[in-house]
């Protein structure tokens, strides 16, 4: 069907693609605009692995259209990592607790959490289940994923304002 | 897998969005697409013309009136969930919302497609049962309706609307300041489906008896449905525990569906406790 020129800010750089109507933003993302870290588990909805920031909004990239990004801002797990390669807090937090195994789940888990601890830099363990109530993870039993989600937390809490990443 | 081809249309009016849905042949309009584009992705469905409605702006307004709350079809899930002058005036919002989906889902997912999707167990169809809410609906030609929510919810994930209509927004009409109110619901995992879901608004007189009521219940059967014989024993009664105990129970006759997830019986028995609790803590919340 009718192929649509669509523009993007993806991770702070503008991007241009024609794409079919059909095409959901995850599939845009990783074959058009070669960002493979946004994966993909179920295309329906459930798993939350493909899981981006819209405008600053968690949502599953598979259950959104391409054409429906025309003129938002796009954040992937690429852009988490500062410009140098340094790992975000975040990031480092995850490797530290053993948040990740196979890591088929961590980028939407790491976008989930960066929402979660923008809006609450001081989350419970009951926030953090609760926030990634909709991203499936099998290799871990989530113990790690909490217990680096709550590391980071504090550890950004700690340096508030005294690091680069910090916005 | 992927969804099917289709025509993709993004109209910047209601106008257009009207007259679009009155033209084109086997389209279906893109709200939030938290279940849409789960169906396509699944190809449950093949349109040949998806009627993008995500950038109509009037669409996505609240407005507190003195007799109720408009909630333009376009608002998203999450916005109902934060919103002040909801938690205000129906703080029964702030409640439910959690139990939606999840962060992700409810960022996207609308309360206009959330009420035309009418899955038994959405939350969203049962709030607007419990509150007789309105449906307003718009189709091209400026032919415009109203309908009440009873008369909307037509059967299993079958709301009354043509298939030229557009809902354009809900009126919810406003319960009394200090109002009691309470969602119960049990789904195995949290955001699934409930398996059984009760909802109960109610105020109390002068006298500490219950002067108003609605008790609703989802999830068991195909439809949400208001359980007015637990009303009606409730209204004027001080609440008691026998007489919550005897309104729940009214829970026995409802028709209830059985699936892998649970018996009809079962569904029967959840609910009945989930009413019993729903009307205990509106009971607690309400002001005397």
């Amino acid at each position: 069907m009718t192929p649509v020129e669509i523009t993007l800010d993806v991770n702070g750089v503008a991007r241009t693609c024609v794409v079919e109507p059909r095409l959901t933003l995850a599939d845009c993302l990783r074959h058009e605009l070669g960002l493979t870290g946004t994966h993909l588990g179920c295309e329906n909805g459930v798993c939350g692995a493909c899981t981006v920031l819209v405008d600053g909004a968690s949502v599953r990239s598979c259950l959104m259209l391409a054409v429906q990004a025309q003129s938002a801002r796009v954040q992937t797990v690429e852009g988490v990592a500062g410009a140098s390669g340094r790992l975000h807090p975040l990031q480092e937090a995850f490797r530290r607790n053993h948040g990740l195994q196979c890591g088929y789940c961590t980028p939407g888990m790491l976008m989930t959490a960066l929402e979660l601890l923008a809006e609450n830099p001081t989350p419970t363990e009951a926030d953090v289940r609760v926030a990634i109530s909709g991203n499936l993870c099998r290799c871990t039993g989530y113990q790690g994923i909490v217990a680096s989600i709550l590391d980071a937390a504090a550890e950004l809490h700690e340096h508030m304002g005294t690091r680069p990443w910090d916005p | 897998m992927k969804p099917p081809p289709f025509e993709y249309h993004a109209p910047a009016s209601l106008d257009e969005a009207c007259a679009l849905l009155a033209t084109l042949e086997n389209a279906k309009l893109l709200a939030g697409g938290q279940s849409l584009m789960a169906m396509l992705n699944l190809r449950f469905l093949y349109p040949d013309h998806l009627i993008d409605i995500n950038r109509i702006p009037s669409l996505c307004e609240i407005t507190v009136h003195p007799d109720r709350l408009a909630i333009g079809a376009m608002v998203r899930q999450r916005a109902l969930e934060v919103d002040p002058n909801v938690a205000r005036t129906a703080p029964i919002f702030g409640e439910t919302l959690p139990l939606i989906g999840h962060r992700q889902t409810r960022n996207r997912g609308t309360i206009g497609g959330s009420l035309c999707q009418l899955d038994p167990a959405g939350e969203l169809p049962l709030l607007a049962l419990l509150h007789d809410a309105t449906v307003r609906t718009v189709a091209a030609g400026e032919r415009r309706r109203t309908i009440p929510i009873a008369q909307f919810i037509g059967g299993f994930m079958s709301p009354t609307i043509e298939p030229d209509e557009l809902v354009v927004g809900v009126d919810f009409p406003r319960w009394p300041d200090g109002h009691g109110y309470a969602f119960r619901e049990h789904a195995r995992r949290h955001g699934d489906f409930a398996l059984a879901s009760a909802a109960c608004l109610l105020s109390l007189g002068d006298d500490g008896r219950i002067m108003k009521v609605a008790i609703g219940v989802g999830g068991i059967g195909s439809v949400p449905v208001r359980l007015s014989g637990a009303e009606a024993i409730l209204a004027g009664s001080p609440g008691d525990p026998v007489t919550v105990e005897q309104a729940s129970r009214q829970c026995a006759d409802l028709e209830a569906l059985s699936d892998v997830h649970g018996h009809a019986a079962y569904r029967r028995s959840v609910a009945t406790a989930l009413v019993r609790r729903a009307i205990a803590a509106a009971l607690d919340r309400a002001a005397r």
